[in-house]
């Protein structure tokens, strides 16, 4: 038999992308469709594969009512809500600002990157201690006039804002790096026209730069919602949870739902509750792009 | 003159701005270790001493040694073995997958390729916790639960490392491969002597990143692993904190141990990394 020329392509196309294939079908195809048959069901794994009962969407309306998920909801909106346009905006800023210095941007761009590439377990424990009444953080925070602050992590109230500052300070440094290479091809034109026109740099901040620079703004915005909505080492490592509710997750939630209570069908429902919220956001700024993104 | 002068003033405030920034972001990295050289009643002396009066060089020494005095939650030395052995199968395993596929992906021209493309590209968006629980039901079933088995066969492919390289290859002319096959070149010989050699930089890039993944996972070693003989790095120094809240200095010494490998790989190779964590964010 003689191949035609199309179907040897075919072969050797097949061939060539065959163990990249096989590992994307075992490993990600088949668990989404794995995962989502499990979470219209009632299955508790400690009761056996005999134990699967599909309860046709009840998870999903269950999940409405039961307080430690709305809690997860809620903290896992304020936690991606904040961090996300501060680490962003400050990016901004401080990556115009580096491409003024003169010199160093070599090693100053590694110490920001830094906390980025690090361990995040190494980097939770080290905030940790950061955030104990001997930490560096809380002596700091009495330096600047506030001599009694709180526990932080040990505090309902401000173990969120905690959580916030660390994820903040660690997420910075790769939001810099991809503002800085994105300034690199910036056009002067538009700089040297408004020095002509005699605009401050404040001005040329916000009428310039921060409309250039939106595609990459968009970009970013993409990337740090999905990655802070799937927050979880550092509240596994710092706060497990607490006090009470104050600092549960959605991915805390899904982990200790399925692996310390083993409700596999509750938990893979919760997760995607999580694919459906990052969905969402990604088509409402993939919409919204038109009105501020400027190509 | 004058305005020059003010120029360069600005420059002068704005970069010592910076430079003062770039510190403070390291300070908690300068405070792991100088704590990590103290004596444990010393971490919490006040005002913060950062530089010790004697550097306690043997915190490190309890530390690597840990595992081998009492049967414990942790094995420094073992974890790190282990999570080095992960880091290097992975690495090896997911530039051949990657760079077999996305050169397919971006030269061979066979019938279904965008569409098989697509759907890598739609599960992109899919948390990887929406998986994780069907995961451990599949290495339960195939009774791999608890062997590295578990992080390396889902590591071999990466769908971010098949994208990278698609992308690379993609760059590449058409030309090259042309000539090749007109010479009589098989497709694997192309790939292999004209191909492989030019994506070096990108398989550097990309090896460096895989390193990192693998080096920080935390998620799925917690949930796939069960026994401090298979621990990883991070769940080791998970463990090691749950038990030994008090002893600061030791804490930090592990802390400083895991972080050792990733400053080794970013500052030997800053160029390839940076590269691989710019590829495809940033247009041209």
């Amino acid at each position: 038999m003689v191949l035609s020329k199309q179907a040897k392509m075919d072969l050797t196309g097949y061939a060539f992308i065959a163990p990249n294939l096989v590992g994307f079908f075992l490993f990600t195809i088949f668990p989404v469709f794995f995962s989502l048959v499990i979470s219209f069901t009632d299955w508790d794994f400690t009761q056996g594969v005999t134990a699967i009962h599909f309860n046709y969407g009840h998870n999903f309306l269950e999940i409405w009512k039961d307080k430690w998920f709305l809690d997860s909801l809620r903290n896992t909106f304020t936690y991606s809500f904040t961090t996300v346009p501060l680490t962003i905006f400050l990016a901004m800023v401080l990556a115009v600002v580096v491409d003024q210095t003169s010199a160093g941007k070599g090693p100053v761009r590694l110490m920001l990157l830094m906390p980025y590439i690090s361990n995040i377990v190494a980097v939770s424990i080290v905030w940790v201690m950061m955030y104990a009444p001997f930490g560096p953080f809380t002596q700091l925070v009495q330096f600047l006039g506030w001599k009694t602050p709180p526990l932080w992590l040990a505090d309902y109230n401000w173990a969120m804002p905690a959580l916030i500052i660390m994820t903040i300070w660690g997420g910075l440094g790769y939001a810099v790096l991809i503002y800085t290479a994105a300034i690199q091809t910036l056009s002067q034109d538009l700089y040297e026209a408004a020095d002509i026109d005699g605009a401050g740099a404040v001005r040329k901040f916000f009428d310039i730069t921060v409309p250039l620079l939106s595609p990459t703004t968009f970009f970013l915005l993409v990337t740090y919602f999905i990655t802070s909505f799937q927050v979880f080492a550092q509240i596994q490592v710092m706060t497990r949870g607490g006090p009470g509710t104050s600092t549960n997750v959605l991915v805390y939630y899904v982990y200790t739902t399925a692996f310390t209570f083993y409700r596999m069908g509750y938990a893979a429902a919760i997760s995607w509750i999580l694919f459906l919220i990052l969905f969402a956001i990604t088509i409402f700024q993939w919409k919204g792009q038109k009105k501020w993104v400027n190509y | 003159m004058g305005q020059l002068l003010r120029k360069n003033v600005k420059t002068a405030v704005a970069t010592a701005f910076v430079w003062l920034l770039a510190l403070t972001m390291i300070v908690p990295f300068i405070w792991m270790l100088s704590a990590s050289l103290k004596l444990p009643g010393e971490v919490m002396e006040l005002p913060i001493r950062w530089f010790p009066k004697h550097f306690h060089w043997e915190n490190y020494g309890v530390i690597w040694n840990i595992g081998h005095l009492a049967p414990r939650d942790y094995h420094f030395p073992l974890a790190y073995f282990n999570s080095l052995k992960i880091a290097f199968i992975n690495m090896g395993g997911c530039i051949v997958t990657s760079a077999l596929a996305g050169y397919a992906f971006a030269k061979i021209p066979f019938r279904g390729r965008d569409a098989v493309f697509l759907l890598y590209l739609a599960t992109m968006m899919i948390p990887s916790q929406v998986t994780l629980i069907p995961k451990f039901v599949i290495f339960d079933r195939m009774h791999i639960l608890g062997t590295h088995l578990t992080l390396i066969l889902p590591g071999l492919v990466t769908i971010t490392g098949t994208f990278l390289m698609k992308q690379y290859f993609m760059q590449v002319p058409n030309e090259l491969r042309e000539s090749a096959t007109i010479d009589g070149a098989s497709e694997l010989h192309t790939w292999f002597r004209i191909m492989l050699p030019l994506a070096k930089p990108m398989m550097a890039s990309l090896a460096l990143l895989v390193f990192l993944w693998n080096w920080n996972n935390y998620l799925e070693p917690l949930v796939f692993l069960q026994s401090w003989r298979t621990y990883t790095i991070t769940v080791a120094l998970g463990s090691f904190i749950d038990e030994s809240l008090t002893e600061y200095n030791l804490i930090m010494a592990a802390s400083v141990s895991a972080l050792l490998p990733v400053f080794v790989v970013f500052i030997a190779g800053q160029q390839y990394l940076v590269k691989g964590l710019t590829a495809g964010a940033v247009k041209g």
